[in-house]
């Protein structure tokens, strides 16, 4: 039985590029805005970097392939280097990387980087592109919104859910990350918004509109681990350990099969054991501080919280409405804005997350610092679409928790 | 044995153009497009072309009826999509009919569905040949051929044994008269006076050939029930019935006022609503018109009484949704230069090794069913998909395009690319198992779409290349009409 990766591994430094619509800034420039924070954070040499990994998912948008463009954009010194993509789960796929290196004993000191340079395709909304020679004769021409709206429809049937009722508890929940990004200088929409402009935005996939959906936005976010005892030999204290990485991939059952009913995600229920499991956490509902969750649109942040066992199977409505996950709640659930304020270049959003539990569990989050000192955070993407994709859990903690 | 028609079907696209929208827009530039604004005429969805129209109608016309014995597929068009490639192919490819019949493309006249038919008959043997004419012919905008043309499909299931319609005669003549013509490579007709085409075209041309069909069936003009002569303009088969001496209650209507000429295939489509109209013992007359013309006259027999029910053209002409925005049948056409955007930019290149080797999947739609656990799947892959199962190549072939589903989720998005927005699309659980996330078709925006509706496959053009000149197509759901009618 594999004894997980609890407290193998340790946050030695993060970074954090500004998110947001970087016109004159190249996936290099964000890159090193990154990693410069997170060098200066760990307070170590380039040359003490054992291994790098680099998470990025539209790569033909920007760098191209291969992590030759982050050992350039770094100057890193000949040392091993891979690319990981994963659709929005490439952040943490990255991480996951470095981390499993570490534990390995195979390196002391590895970095992790995703990047995400999205806003030079002339138009909003994520690129538009290709799923490969056979998917492209028989897919549809699907977008973001167009499968994750889907949701809505499904959730609605299953739980006997009136159409304005949904919609609100929808609404409650951009306004929330709004008022959160408001708060953080690094975000992308900073903006207050109100339920009345929420409802009335343009339609964009029914049922979702304008502010249902997250940013499109351009960043990078960097991240420098090691063991617990290299960090404390470097003079590191109040340690934020990893206490659980876990995945989990479709394989076809909710798109082929028959059971799955398309208003929840199988892979993060799957991965939500295993990571509560990996963590020793027993009751996540009480023992969770904080969630950075794949808030592409509202209505996945919403069964989320139900897939990730904190709201009760059709309850999600309740909780929301309720302020549960309001910065100021129970259990406040993207305190940094989100992806849908802070924003979302893919292959960063993995890595932003970590790095916003990093600095919440360090006291360091200024003006959106949670009152009540957090203990265990957790970090969710969903790549690819409901009916098909990759869901990444990490969670964090202080060390010895 | 009597040698005619087996079986019927037909198709018709279900927006149909208001002409006084037409006339709105054009008549300041030809004043006397307004006498012809009356009515409403067919008009092909942008995923629509010849060759799914005619899948449309052959599938209407084999209901009930073995896919697998056929002695040919003729398709007629003068709108095929490819040049070279058998666009009868295609449609006995998406039919999923034997392989062995034998294909064949007949073009280039208005004629050609008439001949094809002819043809069909002449060599008809014990195994039944599927006839389909189809046609989506372009017009310049502000043409008055853009009013009196429709789109659609008609089908026709020929050979020896119980027919619906026994052929009692049958005679062609060919004369080079260019009444109208579309030389190669370009996209419109060019045509000459109406008034001429009457006088010289078919008073002249038509009356011989009826005449002698008439004699050599040893019937009389005045016992013909239903004469299906398709020109558009007014009074034309009624001034041809008067001169033949067939009773002018014969003269079947042209289908102007609800359908439009629909090309080649519109002698057919009368042919069929005159069959759908018919008691056993009618007399029906047929003539095809272009550089001469085919008589076909038939005699309907007990058997039409015991036809399966089917859309046919009667239950199609009721499945409609009146359009009356212009602008889009412009658009649909590449009649205007429209902003499309940056996303259709996106390069819908066809990998034709790809596309051969799943041509099953994406042409037929056929999906797998494992043997081991029974589950039915699509698409058809190496491993089983159930989860109490995995077995390994243990699926055999199982066709999901006559299947129904229904809609487990669904979108309107208006974000990503398409030619008619917002993009519909969801995922279909099919009855008996297996589901998809697939494209809709033909949804009509008024109507409200419900997880639970039942959907039915058609097929449609997924993707232009146009920078190659190729289209693919797959299969899209539709909502099920119940509006299938007694043959």
């Amino acid at each position: 039985m594999a004894s997980g990766i609890k407290d193998k591994v340790a946050i030695l430094g993060m970074g954090c590029s500004k998110f947001g619509e970087r016109w004159m800034d190249s996936a290099e420039d964000l890159m090193v805005e990154a990693f410069t924070e997170a060098l200066e954070d760990a307070g170590i040499e380039k040359s003490q970097i054992d291994a790098a990994w680099l998470g990025t998912a539209i790569e033909e948008q920007h760098v191209g392939k291969s992590a030759v463009p982050l050992a350039k954009a770094l100057r890193l010194a000949y040392i091993p280097v891979s690319r990981v993509e994963n659709y929005c789960a490439s952040g943490t796929e990255a991480f996951r990387g470095a981390v499993y290196a570490v534990a390995s004993g195979a390196c002391d000191i590895a970095l992790a980087l995703g990047v995400e340079k999205l806003k030079d395709t002339g138009y909003g909304g994520l690129p538009q592109r290709g799923r490969g020679t056979v998917n492209d004769l028989y897919w549809p021409n699907i977008s973001a919104p167009g499968s994750f709206g889907q949701l809505a429809t499904a959730y609605r049937a299953k739980h006997g859910v009136n159409k304005d009722d949904l919609k609100r508890a929808m609404a409650h929940i951009s306004i929330k990350s709004h008022d959160n990004g408001a708060l953080n200088p690094k975000a992308h929409l900073r903006s207050r918004i109100t339920e009345e402009k929420v409802l009335n935005a343009p339609m964009i996939a029914d049922p979702l509109g304008l502010y249902d959906c997250c940013g499109v936005s351009d960043g990078s976010a960097c991240v420098i681990v090691t063991t617990p005892e290299i960090a404390k030999s470097l003079g590191k204290k109040d340690l934020v350990t990893v206490k659980a990485i876990q995945l989990s991939g479709s394989n076809g059952a909710e798109a082929e099969y028959n059971n799955w009913d398309g208003s929840y995600f199988e892979t993060t229920r799957v991965a939500a054991q295993n990571a509560y499991k990996e963590a020793g956490i027993i009751n996540p509902r009480e023992q969770m501080s904080l969630f950075e969750v794949h808030d592409c649109f509202s209505i996945t942040e919403l069964v989320t919280m139900e897939d990730l066992f904190i709201s009760p199977e059709g309850g999600a409505i309740r909780d929301v409405m309720d302020g549960f996950y309001d910065a100021d709640g129970k259990i406040p659930c993207q305190i940094d804005g989100g992806l849908k304020c802070f924003g979302h270049p893919i292959g960063a959003s993995g890595i932003r997350m970590i790095y916003e539990m990093y600095l919440q569990m360090q006291g360091r989050a200024g003006a959106r610092q949670r009152q009540q000192e957090p203990v265990f955070g957790m970090t969710h993407n969903l790549g690819g679409f409901p009916h098909q994709n990759v869901c990444s859990l990490t969670i964090v903690g202080k060390e010895g928790v | 044995m009597d040698t005619g028609i087996i079986a019927f079907g037909g198709y018709l696209p279900k927006a149909r153009l208001q002409r006084s929208e037409i006339a709105k827009a054009h008549s300041w530039f030809n004043p006397g497009l307004r006498g012809l604004a009356k009515g409403e005429r067919t008009m092909a969805n942008w995923d629509e072309d010849s060759v799914t129209m005619a899948v449309e109608a052959g599938r209407d016309c084999l209901t009930g009826h073995d896919r697998a014995g056929l002695s040919g597929l003729f398709m007629a068009s003068t709108s095929f999509p490819f040049q070279d490639r058998q666009n009868a192919g295609i449609v006995g490819d998406a039919l999923d009919i034997n392989a062995d019949a034998l294909t064949v493309d007949l073009a280039s006249s208005q004629r050609a569905g008439t001949s094809a038919l002819a043809l069909a008959l002449r060599s008809a043997g014990d195994a039944p040949a599927l006839v389909i004419a189809a046609d989506k012919r372009q017009t310049k905008a502000a043409a008055p051929l853009e009013m009196s043309y429709g789109d659609g499909a008609a089908a026709l299931l020929v050979g020896q044994g119980d027919v619906v319609a026994r052929l009692l005669a049958a005679s062609s003549e060919a004369v080079d008269f260019v009444d109208h013509y579309r030389g190669q490579g370009e996209e419109f007709d060019y045509a000459w006076e109406a008034r001429w085409i009457r006088d010289e075209g078919y008073n002249q041309i038509v009356p011989p050939v009826v005449t002698r069909v008439l004699e050599q069936a040893s019937v009389a003009a005045s016992d013909i029930s239903s004469f299906c002569f398709p020109p558009a303009a007014r009074n034309v088969a009624a001034g041809l019935a008067k001169k033949l001496g067939v009773p002018a209650e014969a003269v079947a209507d042209n289908l102007q006022a609800t359908c439009g000429e629909t090309g080649t295939a519109h002698a057919l489509v009368m042919l069929i609503k005159a069959l759908e109209d018919a008691k056993p013992g009618d007399r029906i007359l047929v003539v095809g018109f272009g550089q001469g013309c085919d008589v076909l006259l038939f005699e309907t027999t007990e058997a039409l009484k015991k036809l399966a029910p089917r859309v046919g053209i009667t239950g199609h002409l009721a499945r409609r949704r009146a359009e009356g925005n212009y602008h889009k049948f412009l658009a649909f056409n590449d009649l205007m230069v429209m902003e499309r955007g940056i996303r259709s930019e996106l390069d819908k290149a066809t990998s034709l090794s790809t596309h051969y080797r799943t041509k099953d999947m994406a042409q037929k739609m056929m999906g797998g069913e494992c043997t081991a656990c029974g589950t039915v799947q699509f698409p058809k892959t190496n491993i089983c998909v159930s989860p109490n199962c995995g077995a390994v190549d243990s699926q055999k072939d199982h066709p999901f395009a006559e299947k129904t589903g229904r809609l487990n989720s669904f979108t309107a998005d208006r974000l990503t690319y398409s030619p008619d927005p917002p993009a519909y699309y969801g995922m279909v659980q099919f009855e008996g198992g297996g589901r998809l996330m697939n494209d809709f078709t033909d949804i009509d925006p008024d109507e409200e779409l419900d997880v639970g509706l039942e959907m039915r496959m058609m097929f449609r053009v997924k993707d232009y290349d146009n920078a190659r000149g190729f289209r693919r197509y797959f299969w899209k759901a539709t909502p099920v009409q119940t509006n299938a009618t007694k043959g």
